[in-house]
């Protein structure tokens, strides 16, 4: 029979309140993603052309700039929470799933702020 | 008892494969898939951010066929997994569970996205289809 109190057992292991962070998070940014992710799309789309002056001149644009700026950062977030669950689900041993989700989170944090600069620099870089 | 000889309940492979279970690992994989992709983006990005000399190296990425066809494919895996989310949210919120209401939803998502994916492989066909 373990000494340990059933109170003991459950501490330290976060509060009801923080145990559907996780699940929300991947839903409010899906409900973003509906809007960014269509609007990424149509804008690229649409473009006169996929040079670089015509990416310049589209993302100087303060509205281009600014939904641009959400939507790599709505993807890089959903994209890491939904990557986690994948890697929670089908990666066995413990050892080789917290290494596997490591991985996974300093590479979404990677891309995300390498494709955040450039958003930056080439809606307020100028024309160069 | 070690966790790998512990007895398991029956998993995806004794079950004959169902209309509805491909559409729910569908939407798990088209969503790794677009995780891949987010690195094209940034890579994208990066090489504009980065000057002329890098954007005209990545055009030539961009420009390979296999990689003009991973972007079809990308344009195609957004909008089932747009759709198929849709219908997960809608299930979050505690509607569409009766087997037939799923079954339906199920081939409306495929329609939406496949409706959806003609139209903007149509618009895109201007980029990806001569040798820009």
């Amino acid at each position: 029979m373990s000494l340990r109190s059933p109170l003991g057992y459950v501490l330290g292991h976060g509060s009801a309140r923080e145990g559907v962070h996780h699940w929300w998070h991947l839903r409010t940014t899906s409900a973003a993603l509906v809007l960014l992710g269509t609007w990424f799309l149509f804008s690229v789309l649409t473009l006169p052309d996929l040079g670089r002056a015509a990416v310049i001149a589209w993302l100087s644009k303060p509205v281009s700039a600014v939904m641009m700026f959400l939507f790599v950062l709505v993807t890089v977030w959903h994209s890491m929470l939904g990557v986690q669950v994948v890697v929670e689900d089908y990666v066995r041993g413990k050892g080789a799933r917290v290494l596997t989700l490591v991985v996974v989170r300093f590479l979404h944090v990677l891309v995300g702020a390498a494709a955040l600069f450039a958003v930056l620099k080439l809606a307020l870089g100028g024309k160069a | 008892m070690s966790s790998q000889s512990r007895p398991l309940s029956p998993h995806l492979q004794v079950y004959r494969p169902m209309y509805t279970m491909v559409l729910s690992i569908s939407h798990r994989a088209s969503g790794v898939f677009q995780s891949v992709g987010m690195l094209l983006l940034a890579y994208w990005l990066v090489a504009a951010a980065s000057g002329a000399e890098a954007y005209a190296k990545a055009a030539t990425f961009f420009g390979h066929p296999l990689v003009k066809l991973a972007i079809a494919a990308w344009i195609v895996a957004f909008w089932y997994h747009l759709f198929a989310g849709i219908r997960h949210l809608v299930w979050d919120a505690g509607y569409g569970f009766e087997k037939q209401t799923a079954r339906r939803s199920g081939q409306l998502i495929v329609l939406l996205a496949a409706l959806a994916s003609l139209f903007t492989l149509a618009l895109a066909w201007r980029h990806l289809g001569g040798g820009a």
